[in-house]
Parts: structure tokens; sequence; C-alpha cells
């Protein structure tokens, strides 16, 4: 049976979510292709600019758009945003990024919840951004998000899995798609977070400063394909530091 | 005698005695001065204490006092504390600027990906009702005045925009009779039509008036504090509203009251102790952001440039590398906020800092009011009003956009929806 990503009902073969902000426009299209991505994410508030410089033209067609909502500060800016991003044509998919926070750019849960609400039931496939928190994902769940993406560090910090324990609370107890999204600096982050079982990853600031674009597109998919098939191969017995205790604890045990 | 600002003042031959003689008393004798600590009638009184905050860490602040160690200790922290703000603002850091270089380098990145912002200033009004003894626009100053109507306000905007430009910061002089507040948001709805982004740079105004103006469709608004010493601020700003120090401070919290999205603060080096305004500028926006974490924060570094009728007017003690110094300085101290060069600098200046530590840049600049058209294309307006500054970098949009990408950075025109 083929292994894929399914999104509000929508198949990919591809794990791997690629950010089109903070790089030349013009190796998009290569990134896309070394990088194997089905899904490209852009924020709406950079599509908002003339023809020549619209980020929606440099973007290979067939690759499923993801726009995002960022610069909301509420459920309100938030849906105002999708409504006008799926009437600009691009498609029903929405990554809800709500911050109200200039500093750190936080997600702020609790809107975000209000605003998947809000569009799933407007029939958007709702991929909301959040602070990994097993009470605000159920709730995501249950106001109809096609995913959850936590973050894994505060974007933009190339820190990697910061939250890595509450990741792996949310893959354990949350049937949906966990998408593991920001702070996830390199390729080998990106391969561990696919160990854990995430669903998928998706970055930007990792692959947008790096030397060669394209390149680092390549190796995050090279990682996040090897961390797939360990995660699916099952982990084998890790020992703990110093082996197994020579003398049995459970030696006193008699037969009766 | 005021001997320490004698650079500054200019008389006119064409000023009547009579105004010369007050313009002169204004000028030597403090007493006839009003107190620049008293807000004027009108203006609106808020809550904050981050005043009290930024002067208390002002005051305490003794630039001589760091040493290498403390450098060292701040270029190795993660995160940057207010004391490792002054031990980077401090002339013990000055050996140490290739190394902030490359970490304020690493936080831009990080930040801000290798994108960097162009937009262009719009003057549509020069005249003020200040005396600001450094500035071309005072009301002593010898210049053409000019006010745009709306129909000129839409030529110019069309102009600019078919340069392909999206953001545009709209600037007066500080005149509420002449430019007021139904004008300057007249103005923004015509610069709807044309532009995707719009900022405002004029005079501070109370909370209800900032609300309407972003209503019109503004939401970053910058006010330049220029010196965060009261005593020498007092000695600048010898008449009119400008002349209250606190009202002119609370303008950006003012601001985000009023729903503004974002606001941008600024000293102007060179006129006091350009460390301690460093350190006020960047801490004013500091308490902002926490008591305001939603509001986007921006700073600006302008040098003082000579004027219309007085070139001797310089950035004195603020060489680029001092400057260079302050900006990488807040920059590792504030990571998120943007960080915009003006064309006060020159073009080489502009590229390198840009590749640094600076997100916004501007291009196609006038400081004139209605010479655009003039300027891009060489036809001759009947009568443009005077600049405010000489501009060092004349760049066009085109040549800034083409220097900008071979730096290696991405040009971005507009990452803005009005909501």
């Amino acid at each position: 049976m083929a292994d894929t990503l399914v999104l509000g009902g929508h198949e990919f073969q591809s794990r791997f979510i690629l950010g089109s902000g903070k790089y030349n426009m013009k190796l998009i299209k290569a990134a896309v292709e070394q990088g194997g991505a089905q899904i490209i994410t852009l924020a709406l508030r950079r599509a908002n600019t003339q023809e020549k410089e619209s980020i929606l033209d440099f973007i290979p067609k067939g690759v499923t758009l993801l726009p995002n909502t960022s610069g909301a500060r509420n459920a309100e800016e938030a849906v105002r945003i999708a409504r006008l991003s799926r009437a600009m044509g691009c498609g029903d998919f929405v990554k809800i990024e709500i911050m109200h926070d200039a500093k750190y750019l936080f997600p702020d849960n609790y809107e975000t919840v209000r605003a998947t609400e809000i569009l799933a039931k407007e029939g958007f496939i709702v991929l909301p951004y959040m602070n990994p928190d097993l009470n605000t994902a159920r709730d995501l769940m249950n106001a109809g998000a096609a995913a959850v993406m936590p973050l894994a560090a505060p974007i933009g910090s190339n820190r990697g899995l910061a939250t890595k324990d509450m990741i792996q609370v949310l893959i354990d107890e949350i049937d949906l798609p966990i998408i593991v999204d920001a702070g996830i600096g390199k390729p080998s982050q990106a391969c561990e977070a696919m160990e854990m079982g995430a669903a998928a990853i998706m970055a930007n600031t990792a692959i947008a400063t790096a030397g060669d674009v394209p390149a680092m597109a390549e190796a995050f998919r090279l990682a996040i394909e090897a961390g797939r098939k360990a995660y699916l191969t099952g982990m084998g017995r890790v020992l703990a530091r110093g082996g197994s205790a020579s003398d049995p604890l459970t030696g006193f045990l008699g037969e009766n | 005698m005021n001997e320490e600002n004698q650079v500054y003042f200019v008389d006119s031959d064409t000023l009547p005695p009579l105004v010369l003689e007050r313009k002169h008393r204004l000028e030597q004798d403090p007493s006839f001065r009003t107190d620049h600590m008293q807000y004027m009638q009108g203006m609106e009184v808020i809550e904050s204490d981050i005043k009290d905050r930024v002067l208390a860490q002002m005051k305490a602040f003794e630039p001589d006092q760091y040493t290498a160690k403390d450098v060292e200790r701040a270029l190795s922290n993660t995160s940057c504390s207010i004391e490792d703000f002054k031990a980077l603002l401090s002339p013990a850091a000055a050996p140490y600027l290739e190394q902030m270089a490359r970490k304020a380098e690493l936080l831009t990145r990080n930040h801000f990906g290798n994108t960097v912002y162009i937009f262009t200033p719009i003057y549509i009004a020069n005249y003020c009702q200040n005396y600001c003894i450094y500035c071309g626009f005072n009301c002593y100053n010898n210049i053409r005045r000019k006010k745009l109507d709306f129909d000129e306000i839409e030529h110019e905007m069309k102009v600019i925009a078919e340069t392909g430009m999206e953001e545009i910061l709209i600037l007066t002089g500080e005149s509420r009779k002449y430019s007021d507040v139904r004008y300057i948001g007249e103005a923004v709805k015509i610069a709807r039509k044309y532009f995707r982004n719009i900022g405002i740079e004029i005079y501070p105004v109370n909370v209800d008036e900032y609300r309407y103006l972003h209503e019109c469709g503004v939401d970053y608004v910058t006010v330049f504090q220029e010196t965060y010493d009261t005593d020498k601020y007092e000695m600048l700003h010898l008449l009119g509203h400008k002349r209250v120090w606190p009202y002119r401070f609370d303008a950006q919290e003012r601001a985000i009251m009023g729903g503004m999205r974002g606001v941008a603060f600024s000293a102007l080096l060179g006129l006091a102790d350009y460390r301690k305004d460093a350190l006020a500028t960047a801490l004013h926006a500091y308490y902002m952001n926490r008591k305001y974490p939603h509001a986007e924060i921006s700073l600006s570094c302008p040098r003082l440039r000579p004027i219309v009728n007085n070139d001797r007017i310089n950035p004195r003690d603020v060489g680029e590398r001092q400057l260079c110094q302050v900006l990488c300085a807040y920059r590792i101290f504030l990571p998120f906020a943007g960080i915009t060069v003006s064309s006060r600098e020159s073009a080489a200046f502009r590229n390198g800092i840009a590749k640094i530590c600076a997100t916004k840049v501007s291009a196609g600049v006038s400081t004139g009011i209605g010479d655009h058209e003039e300027k891009y294309e060489g036809s001759q307006e009947a009568e443009a009003g005077d600049e405010q500054f000489e501009i060092s970098d004349s760049r066009s949009f085109a040549n800034m956009y083409a220097d900008m990408e071979a730096g290696g950075l991405q040009p971005v025109l507009n990452d803005y929806i009005y909501v």
C-alpha cells in the first residue's frame, strides 16, 4: 500500500511542505523540483503585489498552494484574508497563522481555534499553525481542522525541536496528521521529527538562508524520506547507557 | 550666548525687524521660551510609564564604564539584555565592530531571510509652525513653501506608482494650520488607489485622529523624537507645538491605541550624545513591545544633514563606523525589529548595511514638494516647494532594485494587506 499524506481528502506522496518566503522567487521552481514538494505555502500578503512581482507566477503548475493568513492578529482578520485568498483563485487550502506577538511571532491558539471553526464550516481545508498544546489540538480537531501544525521552535530561529516532548504528545493523541512547522533549522532535525511520527515537515528559513537553496531543499527531501522510512519500519532497540544489568532484578522469582 | 548652537542660526534678510528680534530672543534667552515639558491645550495625555523608564535608563547609562569584557559577554550571550545592549553601544565595542556585524547579519537573515523592502517618501506640504533650528522647514527659514492640492497629490502619486513602487510614506511639515488631519486623511485615501502600503510621518496627533487616519488607510506611523535628551531638546526646538517633548514621546503609543499596526522610532543622531540617544530610541521601542506585543516595531537612524540656507550642518561625531555600530547594536538587541536606512546615507553605505541589518531602504527620493515628475522624467514643474534636507543617495527605484538584487538580496515591494 502506498504511503501517502492525506489532507482534506487530497493525497500527497511528498511529506515536505516548502515555504516560499524570504528568498529569491526565481529559485522557487528549482527548490520545488529538487525538494520534491507537492505543497508550497505562500503568504497572501506577499501575493498582494503587482503582476511581475507576484509570487504566484513563480510557483510551478501542479503544485498545491497553501496560502497562509500571516498578518492576521485575530480570528476575524484571518477569516477575511482566507476569503480573499479563495477569491484570488488560491484554492480551498488555508494555513491559519494568527500572531498577536511581533517579537516571537507565536501563534495565538485561542484565536486560531475560532478561525478554524469558521473556515472549516465554509468548506476550507484548514491547517492551523499552533503552539503545541494538547487541549488546543483537540479543540482544533473538533473545529474541523484537516491537520495540526505545531511549532518546533520560534519561527525563523532554526533551533530545531525545542518543543519535542509536546509534539510527541500530539502525535500520540491526535487522530489527525501532525505537521511540524517553524524552527526546523537543518535536515537532521526534520529527520528526527519524522522518526517520531510526524506526518510532514514544513520548512522555510532553513532553506531560504542556505548557500544553495535548491540543494538544501533536496537535502530536506532526503532527510524527511529517511525519517519516514525509519518510523514505518519501527525503530530498533536502544540500550540505556551501561547496557543490561548483569544480575537480573527478577532472579528471586520462583517457579510457582 | 547660545554658542553651542550658533552653527544652526541663519537670519533671512526677508524677515521684518520685529520678527527677527523675536527670533534672536528665542535663540538666546531661555526665559523667553515656553516650558517644553508642559502639554499645550488640546494635547491628549495618556497613562504611560514608558517615558519614565526610558529616561531613567538613559540617565544611568555611562558609556565609558563598559569594558572589552562586557562587550565580549554581550556578543556571546544568546539573548541580549539591556546591560548587554549598553555595552554594545559603548566606546569599548568599537574594536568589535566586525564581530557585531557578523552577529547582526546572522540575526537579520534568521528573522528576515534575504529580503529587503523598498519604499519612497512623498512630501505633500512643507509649511511648518515650529522653529527647530536644524531643520530646513523651520518657520524662520526662507524657503519656497508649498502645499499640494488633491489634484497635485494624485498626479505625484501616479508618477511615483508608475515606477513600480508599492509602499509610500506620506510626510508633511508640522503645521496643523496648513496641513490639518482631514487634508492628510484625504491624501491617504488618494494613496490607497495607487499604493498597497501607506505610512505617515506627520506631526503627532491624538488617539481619535490616529484612528481616523487608520480608517482612511494608514497602518504605519513614524515619529522622530529627534533627541531623547530633554534639556538638549529644549535648546533645539524653540517654538511651536513640536517643542512639547512628552506629547511627542507618547505619539507611537497613541497611534497603536488608535488601531495602527506598526510604529517607527528614531533619534536624529548628531543632535546630542548619540550613544544615549541610540539607547533611548531602542528602549522606547523595547518597552512599547512589552506593553503592546502585537505592535510591529521599527527603527530609523538618520544623521544630521545640510539644509537649504545652511550647508554647515553635519553629523558631527557620528561617522559611518559609529552609525554602523549603533545599527548592529539595534539588531542584536531587537532581532525582530525593522530597520530603515534613508537616503541621507550614501549608496555605498546603504548597499553595505542592507547586507548586515537594514530591512528597508527608500529609493527615488525627493524631500521637496511636488517635484517627482521633474526628478523622474526631467519635465519642468512650475513651482516646487523646497527640500527638508539634502539627500546623499539619489538612486531611482529601478537602480535601487537592481543594486539590492546584485547584493544577493530579494527586494520586496509589498508584504502587507490592509484588513
